[in-house]
């Protein structure tokens, strides 16, 4: 349930889910993230759903914070049952020129390169929200034995396709950007395609990612 | 493409340094990361199509600082820039001068040079016509990030022609009055993580003035000032951004959010800019110096409204 609800500037609610990280509270934004998409409550520009808040934009020529707030208040709740809610299976390739950071990792985690990759491949997981790059997902959670923190200089460049790691998260580097990810492989799956009009992003808050491992060649052979 | 496709059109002679098709933005896909995009300064968007007698979502050409030069091939078309801009038209080797917010007649051959934009960064180039460009996601704005929009998601490069389509006849001159007033102060509603920052910090936020800094573009403007420290955590769990957020960075910088931001972000947001003051704000170029002012959220959406009306009068005052 939403705990609070306040004004992001003059033309955006700020809905507080809470302050912890878990799926049982992102589910909660995802549910009314959806709702509101089905509402068409007048005005609302853009809705971004994230772990734990929910913020809505709104065209201030078209309605207000009051007038919006209390329509999000009284909204009711549907179970959507969204069925793009999907398991999505990636392919990564771990070969030594697309892994960056594993043998920084290696000697920070102080396990060695095929344990990490082994319980980096063993765990299903949740897409908590995307964005911040076009279709970038946020995913989590990861075992604890893997938890490493951003670099403390991030990349001026991370490859596209790049998967990356730090703390509970893992993501995918949709476009080449900055970043302070640890990158441990590639993707040739493009997980946002520019050349799709309608959902051009594979991957959805709520779908759930397994990875798997292939070779340079089947990385290549991917990509023809 | 080929360049004699169309009978109208222009050959891009020199890019500028970052001339993009916009409207009025993309809605509704900050949740896959895609940012509004559109017109940085919406008022001159929108004067621009109002002068050229066309809808008012209709692509007009954005220019940054230096614009592009363009040669014109076709029948008489009226265009319009719009901004604080500096500009000729060399005709038959004779340079031309004129002025903004009114329609001027292009002719076969003419060259429009779009020199520079004075004490401020964005102006507009509309057509009496519709530039040809490619839509994505229900907007033809071009975000060079995601590299979606006209022109394949790229600024202009020279060399390149950009077609016209359902020209109009001349247009009347449509001539607005106007002056593009400059600011120094940005008006601010206290953000969710004003307490982030002790009451110092607060003191110097909005006792100081802050540089805008050369790392400006259409995702943000970045300041330099004094430090704002934080006394809770410098980073948050990542978040919803709008455009005209605050967030201050691990530094202790404030970065101002325009309108290709990254849709979240994981700073601290000491305050949004308010929206009345968002064109004002992003017309300000780097080397100036800006001050923050707080005022609530009811004061906010008043200044709005009279944003709006001294819009209205602007369009309804058309000579």
């Amino acid at each position: 349930m939403i705990k609070n609800i306040s004004n992001l500037g003059d033309a955006a609610l700020y809905c507080d889910f809470g302050d912890e990280v878990n799926k049982e509270i992102n589910r909660n934004v995802i549910n009314y993230f959806n709702n509101l998409r089905d509402s068409n409550f007048l005005g609302i520009t853009n809705i971004t759903p994230s772990y734990n808040k929910l913020v809505i934009s709104f065209d201030l020529k078209l309605t207000s914070f009051a007038k919006l707030k209390k329509q999000v208040e009284n909204l009711e709740l549907k179970k959507i049952n969204n069925s793009k809610n999907n398991l999505i299976k990636i392919p990564v390739c771990c070969a030594e020129e697309f892994a960056l950071d594993i043998k920084r990792l290696q000697k920070l985690l102080k396990i060695n390169e095929e344990k990490i990759y082994e319980i980096f491949f063993s765990k299903n997981y949740y897409c908590y929200m995307t964005g911040f790059i076009a279709g970038m997902p946020f995913l989590g959670d990861m075992d604890k034995s893997i938890f490493a923190k951003r670099l403390e200089t991030p990349r001026v460049k991370v490859p596209k396709n790049s998967i990356g790691i730090t703390e509970q998260f893992c993501n995918i580097y949709t476009f080449e950007s900055p970043g302070g990810w640890n990158i441990i492989g590639k993707t040739p799956v493009d997980i946002f395609d520019n050349k799709k009009n309608t959902e051009p992003n594979l991957i959805n808050p709520g779908d759930t990612i397994s990875f798997y491992p292939i070779s340079k060649l089947e990385y290549e052979k991917k990509y023809e | 493409m080929k360049k004699n496709m169309n009978k109208n059109y222009f050959e891009v002679l020199r890019p500028g340094i970052n001339s993009t098709f916009q409207d009025n933005g993309r809605n509704n896909f900050y949740h896959i990361g895609i940012p509004f995009s559109g017109a940085m300064d919406n008022r001159n968007f929108l004067l621009a199509n109002t002068i050229s007698n066309n809808g008012i979502n209709n692509p007009v050409l954005e220019f940054a600082y230096q614009g592009p030069k363009l040669k014109y091939i076709g029948e008489n078309i009226s265009i319009n820039v719009t901004g604080d801009v500096n500009f000729k038209i060399i005709r038959k080797n004779k340079n031309l001068e004129f002025s903004c917010y009114e329609n001027i007649v292009l002719e076969n051959n003419d060259c429009l040079d779009i020199l520079s934009t004075n004490r401020s960064v964005y102006g507009y180039l509309s057509v009496g016509g519709t530039f040809e460009v490619d839509y994505y996601l229900n907007s033809c704005s071009t975000n060079t990030k995601a590299k979606i929009g006209a022109n394949s998601g790229e600024k202009l490069e020279k060399g390149q022609i950009i077609q016209l389509k359902n020209i109009k006849k001349i247009l009347p001159k449509n001539k607005i009055e106007f002056l593009n007033s400059k600011i120094e102060n940005i008006r601010i509603i206290k953000g969710p993580h004003f307490d982030y920052f002790s009451k110092d910090a607060i003191d110097l936020f909005f006792s100081n003035e802050f540089n805008v800094t050369k790392l400006s573009d259409r995702m943000g403007i970045r300041l330099k000032g004094p430090k704002i420290s934080n006394i809770k955590n410098t980073n948050i769990k990542s978040e919803g951004l709008v455009k005209g957020v605050i967030q201050i960075t691990a530094d202790g910088d404030p970065i101002i959010m325009l309108s290709d931001h990254g849709t979240i972000g994981g700073y601290p947001k000491i305050g949004v800019v308010i929206s009345a003051d968002y064109d004002k704000l992003v017309q300000i170029p780097p080397g100036s110096k800006i001050k923050f002012k707080e005022i609530n959220l009811k004061d906010a959406e008043t200044i709005f409204k009279l944003y709006e009306m001294e819009t209205q009068n602007l369009i309804s005052n058309i000579k």
